[in-house]
């Protein structure tokens, strides 16, 4: 019988590169698991929110209803989400998807009507002066005009989503969050900083990401600054 | 439908409103841990916010603190405690974690709704010879109020949320019937659990709703940040 190795993960370190070495395959997994669920989340969030948005700004009788459903769905705490879902979605990815989906709403919805009613009247006014009906209206001067406020809509979103992907361990999908959670049960210290710090490390490179794409869609942002 | 009736089922059943897993007894846990952190969060948040807000210092420290905040998932910072030596105490982890995710809403509204205050109107109360103490006290609070009390409000909410999470790395709270369901392959009771949850934050967001309706024109609603 041989000794045991006395490295940094048999003595349960918080930072241990063997940890990093010889669980490789676990930790990209869980990364790349954790950047699907997110990704899937936020898009299919966004497919949903701009009509939503743009219904809201066009009829005032329907902004107030969509707000609140909205914001009723952001109150009910993640857990919840997750286990209200659970009839409808079994032990699945979609479950957490869904209820990340549900969730970015809020802030997506919020943000994207708030940059619609930002448009100036006069700049729809002469658009339509121009000739512009109301489709190409919304796509070639609300929409990117409401550009700067949405963004900042779907980088909160994007950074929240992040975290809470970790909540869906409890279904066994949670990308970096499986890792916490197991890493918890069996005082894995290695494992849990490993994972929650590769989790903001997402969230922050996410959100640098989705600067970059705010700066190159919205050019004259920066010429009105400077 | 069956998972519903089921759950109601669950709900209606006496038996599991009583006793140390009933619950009564998770809903004072959460009632309990929500009010002591929100009070310990705004002991932490106000005076520095006020105090920041006062001097017109430290927006960029109040807008980061809040940013990262949300990039750190409530669960890793949890299981990161248990972890620690402060894991020990029972509810010590629970009460760090929920304390570390409330400041930074209810610092950057003190903060954005005291530099919100109208420039000029702080200039005439120094022109009527205020000093600095009673300008914050007489003048800038009472305008922020608005601000602060959404800020407190985003917070209260935020940690009914978050006190369901803490169920996972096994605290107390309504959270514990979601993952106790879990536990025992019970949907009907995760399902229970997670209405349970869902009806508290929004009834504590409601009482909010109302409280900030009923209150006197100065501390009504404006707006929100963060």
């Amino acid at each position: 019988m041989t000794a045991p190795p006395d490295d940094c993960l048999a003595r349960n370190e918080w930072i241990c590169g063997e940890y990093l070495s010889t669980r490789r395959q676990i930790i990209v997994d869980a990364v790349l698991q954790h950047l699907e669920l997110t990704a899937v989340s936020i898009l299919i969030a966004l497919v949903i929110a701009v009509p939503l948005a743009v219904v809201a700004r066009r009829w005032a009788l329907a902004a107030g209803p969509v707000l609140a459903l909205t914001t009723i769905l952001y109150t009910i705490p993640s857990l919840a989400m997750f286990s209200l879902l659970l009839p409808v979605y079994g032990l699945s990815a979609s479950l957490v998807v869904a209820g990340l989906v549900l969730y970015s709403l809020t802030l997506l919805v919020r943000n994207i009507l708030a940059g619609l009613r930002a448009v100036p009247e006069d700049t729809r006014q002469a658009a339509r002066g121009m000739g512009y009906g109301p489709i190409r209206l919304l796509l070639t001067v609300e929409l990117p005009l409401a550009l700067p406020a949405a963004m900042a809509g779907l980088r909160i979103a994007t950074v929240s989503a992040v975290s809470l992907v970790t909540v869906g361990a409890i279904v066994g999908f949670g990308g970096l969050g499986n890792l916490i959670y197991t890493g918890m049960n069996t005082y894995f210290k290695a494992q849990v900083l490993t994972a929650s710090v590769l989790c903001v490390v997402i969230a922050v490179l996410a959100d640098l990401l989705l600067l970059g794409v705010q700066r190159i869609l919205t050019p004259w942002t920066r010429a009105a600054r400077s | 439908m069956n998972t519903i009736s089921d759950a109601w089922q669950w709900l209606t059943d006496s038996a599991h409103w009583a006793g140390d897993d009933g619950i009564w007894h998770r809903l004072t846990q959460h009632l309990v841990l929500t009010v002591v952190c929100l009070i310990l969060s705004c002991l932490i948040a106000l005076p520095v916010a006020l105090v920041l807000g006062h001097l017109g210092k430290g927006g960029a420290l109040a807008v980061n603190i809040s940013n990262v905040g949300r990039a750190v998932p409530t669960f890793a910072v949890l299981v990161l405690l248990l972890l620690t030596p402060i894991g020990r105490w029972s509810e010590g982890p629970t009460v760090v974690a929920l304390v570390l995710f409330a400041v930074p809403p209810l610092l950057t509204n003190a903060y954005v709704g005291m530099r919100g205050v109208d420039r000029s109107v702080v200039q005439a109360a120094r022109g009527m010879g205020m000093t600095g103490r009673q300008m914050l006290w007489r003048v800038e609070l009472p305008l922020a109020m608005p601000l602060v009390l959404s800020g407190v409000r985003i917070a209260a909410v935020q940690l009914v949320a978050t006190a369901t999470i803490a169920a996972l790395a096994g605290g107390g709270g309504l959270g514990r019937i979601i993952t106790a369901g879990f536990n025992l392959a019970s949907t009907p009771q995760v399902v229970a659990g997670a209405v349970l949850v869902a009806v508290f934050a929004l009834i504590v967001e409601g009482l909010f709703e109302i409280g900030e309706r009923l209150a006197p024109g100065g501390a009504r609603g404006r707006g929100r940040t963060g």
